[in-house]
């Protein structure tokens, strides 16, 4: 993945902010531009695409140029894990209410640690789920459902 | 005299048992998340802004407020304890403060970061109190076109401040800036980059991108690294400076609360400028300079001093003229949205009580912090060595609970798991998110502003030169952006940044 830029950083970061300015641009054509003194709603985001596009342009080149350090090693597993988890609890969270949804999302990202233990994992969910009922529910009225829709309720 | 019945006014406000109460939890909840590294006050705040507002709008920003200066005391713990930063204002801190600690000097210089705070807490509530009102009228006169040139002028000194390179950091502020766009444009009532969305309407909600990018992606950049993290915490003896510190501290500290008051109300600063600018100077002015990095207390006093000043007078132009300086500023922002006061320099006449309170407030939330931090600081050291893997958990579920009440979708859920995502990948890139947060909360406003100001000049770009004060402002701005690319100066900064 280096071998073709001698820095990695300036690359992606030129590569994803082309994306975006290049997007933006696209979406934006349907806004109308209108002028100066009458901006249209695209106007604004035209200009601003263009700068990205730009400030994207100068970051490849000089990724060709000026050497930089690697990316460096990825969280693969904390990145999944945290995604995963926090998704998992906003599909199941109006289905299965807080007393399922909270452990697991405390369950699946805490076995992102290197020190994860399951008799601390599902000590940690229960006294969380207790706390967050008594304070959140209980103590701030938060509309949350203790069990969902799946339980009839 | 109008500032004693103004001071008046909020004391009376400040000292009602409620509003003394949540002043209290703001700074406790504050030195909590200072303490604990990898909780800030952006996500914090960003947490609990959908509680506060089922609160009275006083108490609800007495809260806020505490918890930012509030961070400010307990980062310097760990950094002093265990030489890990819990804020980033507190970097510079490790350098002599965790020297001190290895040298059985960690009392002395616990204390003397509490005795520093204190006291620029203190001036700096002077200051907000006595600058506050002839700034806001000076905002009076503000057009469009200067509050344009303003916050560029916020959004290029964030620049400065990003870490890593500054071509990235700008890309970031065009990118948030694009980003603050989506949803409805007010003018038109058109739908931008929404995608059919009926969720986009509103934009992108402001918390779940500022829980996303500080919560989500601050947690799995922890874990990248889980094994760094010591928990070897130096014993305190001895609280009490000897009469040979108080000697020492007593300049760093005023020439630190001086510094950071004046570059904490610069837009786009807060208080990490601050603290890192009077190390250096401390360091060039300092009789000891020899002794700097191995445990010098004007290391301490200076840098800590400033950093809490800087926190304090960062809230200046939030109040006056409604225009947020950082991330947390543009919280508050969102706070008094979401109590249906609009931000500006109308809130100083239209709601004395709310404005006066929340500066007396900060007084007293010094007081209640000074007293936290140097008696009670056994219980934070035991809160220090809670191992990170039962921390993050926590840290993953009040982020998912805040920002689900904040408008009862699941739909924020996923957009803020897609911003960790998103935060994530940046910060491997050496991109710093903050400079983006800002700049898209300010987005919708610049192109409004923008706009009116182009409409007043009848197009004319040139309108933006040719007024004094947006003038003044957009040359300060292109000066910070020059200076900060000078070799010299650049290496100065990757220097300082790369300090812990």
């Amino acid at each position: 993945m280096t071998s073709f830029s001698r820095n990695p950083k300036d690359f992606w970061t030129g590569i994803i902010y082309i994306v975006f300015g290049t997007a933006a641009i696209i979406l934006a054509r349907d806004y109308g531009m209108g002028t100066a003194l009458k901006m249209g709603p695209a106007y604004f985001p035209t200009v601003l695409s263009v700068l990205l596009i730009l400030i994207g342009i100068i970051s490849l080149v000089r990724s060709f140029i000026r050497p930089g350090t690697p990316i460096g090693r990825y969280a693969f597993k904390g990145l999944l894990l945290v995604t995963a988890s926090t998704i998992l609890f906003g599909i199941i969270i109006r289905g299965a209410g807080l007393v399922i949804a909270l452990p697991l999302l405390v369950i699946v990202s805490s076995y992102a640690s290197k020190q994860f233990r399951w008799k601390h994992s599902l000590a940690m969910s229960v006294g969380l789920t207790a706390f967050c009922i008594l304070i959140f529910l209980e103590g701030l009225g938060l509309p949350l459902p203790i069990l969902g829709s799946w339980f009839g309720r | 005299m109008e500032l004693l019945a103004n001071l008046g006014l909020g004391l009376s406000t400040a000292f009602t048992l409620v509003n003394l109460l949540y002043c209290f939890a703001g700074v406790f909840l504050g030195t909590l998340i200072g303490v604990l590294p990898g909780l800030g006050p952006t996500a914090t705040i960003a947490m609990l802004l959908p509680i506060t507002f089922t609160l009275p709008p006083v108490s609800a920003l007495i809260m806020l407020a505490g918890i930012y200066y509030g961070s400010q005391y307990g980062g310097s713990t760990t950094s002093i304890l265990i030489n890990v930063p819990g804020e980033a204002a507190s970097v510079v801190t490790t350098l002599d403060g965790y020297q001190m600690a290895r040298q059985g000097r960690a009392g002395v210089a616990l204390a003397t970061a509490a005795i520093a705070s204190f006291f620029a807490g203190t001036v700096a509530t002077l200051l907000l109190a006595l600058f506050a009102p002839p700034l806001a009228e000076f905002a009076l006169k503000f057009g469009p076109a200067d509050y344009f040139s303003l916050m560029v002028l916020g959004l290029l000194a964030s620049v400065v401040l990003a870490q890593g390179s500054l071509l990235h950091a700008i890309g970031m502020v065009v990118l948030g800036l694009l980003l603050g766009l989506v949803g409805t444009d007010v003018n038109s009532g058109a739908q931008r980059f929404s995608f059919g969305m009926p969720q986009l309407a509103d934009g992108i909600g402001f918390v779940v991108v500022a829980m996303g990018m500080f919560g989500l992606a601050e947690i799995i950049r922890n874990l990248e690294r889980e094994e760094d993290r010591t928990s070897a915490v130096t014993k305190i003896t001895n609280l009490m400076p000897t009469k040979e510190d108080w000697k020492r501290m007593v300049w760093p500290i005023l020439r630190g609360t001086t510094i950071g008051s004046a570059l904490g109300i610069l837009p786009g600063s807060g208080s990490i400028l601050g603290a890192f600018a009077a190390y250096s100077i401390e360091k060039k002015v300092s009789k000891h300079s020899a002794e700097f990095g191995k445990g010098a207390i004007e290391g301490v006093a200076a840098p800590e001093s400033a950093n809490n000043a800087g926190a304090q007078t960062s809230f200046i132009p939030m109040l006056t003229l409604g225009i947020p300086s950082n991330p947390v500023m543009a919280l508050m922002v969102g706070a008094m949205i979401i109590q249906g006061i609009q931000p500006g320099p109308s809130v100083m006449v239209e709601q004395p009580a709310l404005f006066w309170g929340i500066i007396v407030s900060m007084w007293i939330g010094n007081l209640f912090l000074i007293v936290l931090n140097l008696p009670m600081i056994g219980m934070w050291v035991r809160i220090v060595m809670v191992p990170y893997q039962y921390l993050f958990p926590a840290i993953l579920v009040f982020c998912t609970i805040g920002v689900f009440s904040l408008k009862n979708t699941e739909f924020d859920i996923y957009f803020m798991a897609l911003f960790g995502v998103l935060g994530y990948a940046f910060t491997k890139l050496d991109c710093e998110p903050a400079p983006m947060l800002l700049a898209f909360i300010l987005g919708p406003m610049m192109e409004e502003y923008l706009r009116r100001a182009l409409l007043l000049s009848r197009g004319d770009p040139m309108v933006f030169l040719k007024r004094p004060i947006s003038a003044t402002l957009l040359a300060l701005g292109v000066l910070a952006i020059i200076a900060a690319s000078i070799p010299a100066l650049y290496r100065k900064r990757e220097e300082a940044f790369r300090g812990d």
